[in-house]
């Protein structure tokens, strides 16, 4: 398939069920809350090593916020709803507890729940104080800067989507990376969905395993441009370079979207300025439930 | 489908117990089932039928048209349903609810809401004393749920409560949130006695001021406090309704020093 001069591979983008969550942090301006946003959704690229995923979804006005400051919404995936915990609380009592003016709420309604201020509230050494009013549950504590307020719990969902994912390739580099970004601002206006690495973007996108041992991925080498003729490489000769996007979401349908949105993006740039093709990876779809087959999303 | 109502046929001659007229007590009975339940507290054996007109209709929303401050114990242990009363009524109104809704037009007697859990509590008159309190001998009162009162309140309104809101739009009485353990009171008005005598933790929201305060409360200085803000927020989006102390600048005052010292007063700047 071509459009617009970009060639679309008959092929999917192979996802996985993973735990989500959303929250929402606020500040006494947009700098600081996106000061803590930042700092609590780094190191969360991959779950393979950072243990979750995680990223802004949208800054939010304060009309949005539960208390009237400007905000952000931030989301998190991980395996399951533990190890979501684990992460969430530990980033939370390093990076928004500690970010000045700060306050953080759930944002996600679910039958299941993780700990926010519930976990984090001993730093308050006995002067912590809860307040349960209008079905919602808080904890304050006083901090050096005046006091830190928390909603308990957050709900979690387990229909997130994780590893939903689009291969730009280009003739060079600074097209490659002129299709991610445009693709990337697109993605960014969708709701519920997050694209977890450095920009939105990854460079050195993985397979399954590796020739050594303990390696859980490795170089995706069939998509290496300086590996074309020394491996089963999937590249035509006119590709010089690939970037990939991963994007998680809180359901398919969000993520399906973002992808969709975002190869319109890329399609609409053309081959003369971004990617001259858009491929997604897959593990052969034995191992995901979720196939984004890329047909299906064409603008 | 209109709900079932009990048309008050006179002033009653005695205090009634009015207990079993709830929700999940009155569901299945017929409306002969329902004339013929004991209400008197007395020898003269009243029923139902005795007191009121009984009109059938889904007994899981009751109206009392017409009350009484001799109708004790309205909506006792409910949980769930509505209850309506159509003017005043009597002690004990919600006693130990659970869940639901009670709506009072006019005033009510002592121990509205006490030891109540969850459920919504409104009345449009005054209340009598230890709202939302414990009965004697009780540990705690009030575990939860809202009560709105839209009058003032009688003496030691919220004593030993645990959880749960309370918001007096006049003035308390004396003493208010007495012995408190937890939860939330806003009193629009002035509060009388010493407001939080012996409160454990908690938050008293004076928005007038108090008469005098125990000096076993400490003042920690002004407090722009964004709880106060969502508090405030939640609240008039909610079952409370606008509050008397949104955007205004409050201090805090620390105590009961006299017992755990974990509670909190906000007074206006």
């Amino acid at each position: 398939m071509v459009v617009n001069g970009v060639a679309i591979d008959d092929g999917f983008a192979e996802a996985f069920p993973m735990a989500g969550t959303a929250i929402q942090i606020t500040a006494i301006n947009e700098k600081w809350a996106l000061e803590a946003a930042r700092s609590m959704t780094g190191f969360a690229t991959s779950v393979i090593a950072c243990g979750c995923e995680g990223g802004i979804d949208k800054v939010l006005s304060p009309q949005e916020t539960r208390d009237g400051r400007p905000g952000v919404r931030v989301l998190f995936f991980s395996f399951d709803a533990g190890g979501l915990e684990k992460q969430v609380t530990t980033r939370l009592g390093q990076c928004i507890l500690t970010s000045p003016t700060s306050a953080c709420y759930a944002d996600l309604a679910g039958e299941q729940e993780i700990d926010l201020g519930s976990a984090i509230r001993y730093f308050a050494d006995g002067w912590q104080i809860s307040k349960k009013f209008e079905g919602r549950h808080f904890w304050r504590m006083p901090v050096m800067e005046g006091e830190f307020l928390c909603e308990a719990r957050t709900g979690v969902t387990t229909d997130g989507v994780g590893g939903g994912n689009l291969l730009l390739m280009a003739r060079s580099t600074p097209q490659a990376l002129a299709a991610s970004e445009a693709a990337i601002a697109a993605m960014r206006k969708v709701p519920d969905v997050i694209m977890p690495f450095p920009g939105g973007i990854v460079r050195s996108g993985s397979k399954v395993g590796g020739k050594y041992k303990g390696m859980m991925a490795s170089t995706n080498d069939a998509y290496c441009p300086t590996l074309k003729g020394v491996t089963k490489s999937e590249l035509t000769p006119e590709i010089g370079s690939v970037l990939e996007i991963v994007i998680d979401g809180l359901t398919s349908a969000a993520v399906a979207d973002a992808m969709r949105v975002g190869i319109k993006a890329v399609t609409d740039l053309g081959p003369q300025e971004g990617a001259v093709r858009i491929g997604a990876g897959n593990y052969g779809g034995n191992l995901g439930p979720h196939h984004f087959h890329l047909k299906d999303l064409l603008p | 489908m209109t709900g079932l109502t009990f048309r008050k046929r006179g002033e009653p001659e005695e205090r009634l117990d009015l207990s079993p007229l709830v929700p999940a007590r009155l569901a299945g009975l017929s409306e002969r089932e329902v004339a013929a339940l004991p209400v008197g507290t007395s020898r003269m054996g009243l029923t139902v039928g005795d007191v009121f007109e009984v009109v059938g209709g889904d007994p899981s929303s009751i109206c009392f048209a017409g009350g009484s401050t001799r109708f004790d114990r309205i909506g006792e242990a409910m949980q769930a349903g509505g209850i309506i009363v159509e003017g005043d009524a009597g002690a004990r109104l919600g006693r130990a609810m659970a869940g639901g809704r009670i709506s009072v037009e006019g005033s009510v007697q002592g121990h509205a809401g006490s030891g109540m859990s969850g459920g919504v509590i409104r009345i449009g008159g005054d209340a009598g004393e230890r709202l939302g309190g414990p009965l004697a001998g009780e540990m705690s009162g009030m575990k939860g749920g809202t009560i709105v009162v839209s009058g003032s309140a009688g003496p030691r309104a919220g004593d030993r409560m645990r959880r749960g809101v309370i918001s007096i739009s006049g003035n308390a009485g004396a003493d208010v949130g007495s012995r408190m353990i937890a939860g939330t009171i806003v009193v629009a008005g002035t509060a009388a006695g010493t407001p939080g005598r012996l409160m454990k933790r908690g938050t008293l929201f004076l928005c007038t001021g108090a008469e005098t305060l125990a000096p076993t409360f400490l003042d920690n200085g002004p407090a722009d406090l964004l709880i106060l803000t969502v508090m405030a927020r939640d609240f008039a989006a909610g079952e409370v309704g606008p509050v008397a102390f949104e955007g205004m600048a409050m201090r805090r005052l620390g105590g009961d020093t006299a017992v755990l010292g974990l509670g909190e007063i906000f007074l206006p700047c």
